[in-house]
């Protein structure tokens, strides 16, 4: 392959380019795993504002982003991180205090978002949250969706069924696409053409990629063309996609990486203890995020027994017997 | 002194709510190891699933969330969120499938708030929020609600509905137009509340050894039905091993 055809990008010049003040952005990975950390740092690092983020349980990720300062809006369905944060800190903090707007819905509802996106459609329908406040409640001021042209009219819309009974269903709701300007996704094999193979759960970052206008891959392995499409059954997101494609071993850390490497719980406790404190957060931050030039460096500031802690099994994909107190 | 703690008692109580054969849809937390130990106890032959899209994962270790690779390991399949949901709002396979969960706040018909505390526009506390809860508990048959046993939690209204239960009685979820099913039992660190049939609404059904339902009654700020309830057996030997030994012995979800 030629140069001209490569999309391999240093992970700084990626988010310079794609990720722009103000942008629509969504990031894959769930809770506490395969989250694009290295490229949230980055945003964090080249103090990105404005963004605006989908979410479905991107827990830890979306919390660093709303620490970082860089969200202004959020639509999202479940601001956790599993036992290390029940409810994620930053987030409470934000929308307690009123910095962060907020808008509510459920995971499926944002699965079938970003579906609707992938697939060119401006809605799908679903069962999910007839009766509840999802449905009946609205986060943002009206304002803001006639302000920015990205946002539909209307948070959702319930409607009768079309079909009369069939199927036994009598209301729907009615989920608007979601169509970001970027996506970011952490994959665990990449090549310079942008073919991209996720091991493990996928969750909804197959959507996500689809959905969006620009798409940054970033992977553990950079491997020679050709050698993805050796096993094909295996890949889920095709070059045409992709925009960039940026090499970053550890690049879901601290959240983890199915067959490469579990969360670190001392990380994430260590996060847990800065978080609620403004002062010791913002050190938290100087420290890792800006006192770091890249995500190398931030690796390198990690205990190395603690890496070799986390390493993945082979058999099991996660580190058995791992401390995670 | 008992030899065991209360939330050994609810992971115990809410496993033997499973049923052989259940597809079973967990949580975050305390689901899991009731869903791990009725593997071992009354349903061997239950299947666990995770709105991440793992199915019939293998447990060596209890995961600390719903996207720990730990549910990732020996699966039928790997899916994805798409995969998962689409399978409880499934009309053939989500009648099959029972859901955990716990909530911040509940009121007598079963229906759960995890958003916020206070005015939606201005929160006093805010919490994670729907994740899966919603879409769960609009599809499926059956639930099985996790609580802590409080004035503050146990509420006549609720500050944000982010889950429909029973909505306002035995004809509410036909109204809304949500599938059939619901609230089946609330598990909470003193006893087990069940739903009337006929009214849809929470009644007491047992008390854990040492909890009286006058007590059970002063934790909660509405009033229920306790004149059947009985007290509930305590763990046995056999479960508090399988939960002790086989399900958590790091007590990362059982706590001291």
């Amino acid at each position: 392959m030629n140069s001209a055809q490569s999309k391999c990008l240093q992970l700084p010049e990626a988010v310079a380019k794609f990720v722009t003040n103000g942008a629509h952005l969504s990031i894959g990975g769930f809770t506490t795993n395969r989250n694009p950390m290295a490229a949230v740092y980055e945003i964090v690092r080249q103090r990105k504002k404005n963004l605006h983020l989908y979410a479905h349980s991107n827990g830890h990720g979306a919390d660093e982003l709303i620490g970082g300062g860089c969200l202004t809006r959020l639509e999202i369905a479940y601001g956790g991180s599993g036992r290390f944060a029940p409810t994620c800190i930053r987030f409470r903090k934000a929308i307690e205090n009123g910095s962060l707007q907020v808008e509510d819905y459920s995971n499926y509802q944002m699965t079938l978002r970003f579906t609707a996106g992938a697939m060119g459609v401006p809605f799908l329908p679903t069962r999910s949250g007839l009766g509840s406040d999802i449905v009946n409640r609205r986060g943002f001021n009206p304002d803001v969706r006639q302000e920015d042209t990205r946002l539909p009219d209307e948070k959702l819309i319930v409607m009768d069924n079309p079909f009369g009974d069939w199927t036994d269903t009598r209301k729907l709701v009615l989920v608007p696409a979601i169509n970001p300007d970027v996506t970011i996704i952490h994959v665990q094999k990449a090549d310079p053409t942008g073919l991209a193979r996720i091991q493990g759960l996928s969750f909804a970052d197959v959507e996500q990629a689809k959905a969006a206008r620009h798409l940054i891959v970033t992977c553990e392995e950079l491997l020679d063309p050709g050698m993805l499409k050796e096993q094909p059954d295996n890949n889920q997101i095709p070059p045409f996609c992709v925009d960039a494609v940026v090499h970053v071993p550890h690049g879901a850390y601290p959240t983890a990486c199915y067959g490469y490497y579990d969360y670190d719980p001392v990380y994430l406790n260590q996060y847990k203890e800065a978080a609620p404190d403004d002062e010791r957060h913002q050190a938290y931050l100087e420290e890792f995020v800006f006192g770091t030039r890249t995500h190398a460096e931030f690796i390198e500031k990690i205990d190395p027994e603690q890496l070799q802690a986390i390493e993945a099994d082979k058999r099991t994909g996660y580190a058995v017997g791992l401390d995670r107190r | 002194m008992s030899d065991y703690t209360l939330r050994e008692m609810m992971a115990v109580a809410a496993a033997r709510e499973i049923k052989d054969g259940d597809i079973v849809f967990c949580g975050t937390g305390i689901s899991m190891l009731a869903a791990m130990a009725a593997k071992y106890i009354s349903a061997p032959n239950s299947t666990i699933f995770f709105e991440t899209g793992a199915i019939d994962s293998k447990l060596e270790e209890v995961p600390l969330a719903v996207g720990d690779p730990r549910v990732m390991y020996h699966t039928a399949v790997n899916g994805s969120l798409a995969d998962s949901f689409a399978t409880m709002q499934n009309r053939f396979t989500g009648r099959r499938v029972v859901g955990i969960m716990g909530a911040a706040q509940i009121d007598p018909h079963g229906n759960l708030n995890s958003t916020v505390i206070g005015d939606y526009s201005a929160p006093q506390v805010r919490f994670s929020g729907s994740g899966g809860a919603c879409d769960v508990a609009s599809f499926v048959q059956r639930t099985i609600i996790f609580m802590q046993h409080e004035k503050r939690k146990f509420v006549r209204k609720l500050d944000y509905l982010t889950s429909p239960g029973w909505m306002d009685g035995p004809n509410g979820r036909d109204e809304e137009g949500l599938p059939p099913g619901g609230p089946e039992s609330v598990i909470t660190n003193l006893g087990i509340m069940r739903f009337d049939h006929t009214s849809r609404r929470m009644f007491l059904d047992g008390f854990y050894p040492g909890v009286t339902p006058r007590q059970i009654l002063g934790n909660m700020d509405f009033g229920v039905e306790t004149d059947h309830a009985r007290p509930v057996k305590p763990p046995t030997h056999e479960e508090l091993e399988i939960l002790r030994k086989r399900c958590d012995p790091q007590r990362l979800i059982l706590g001291a």
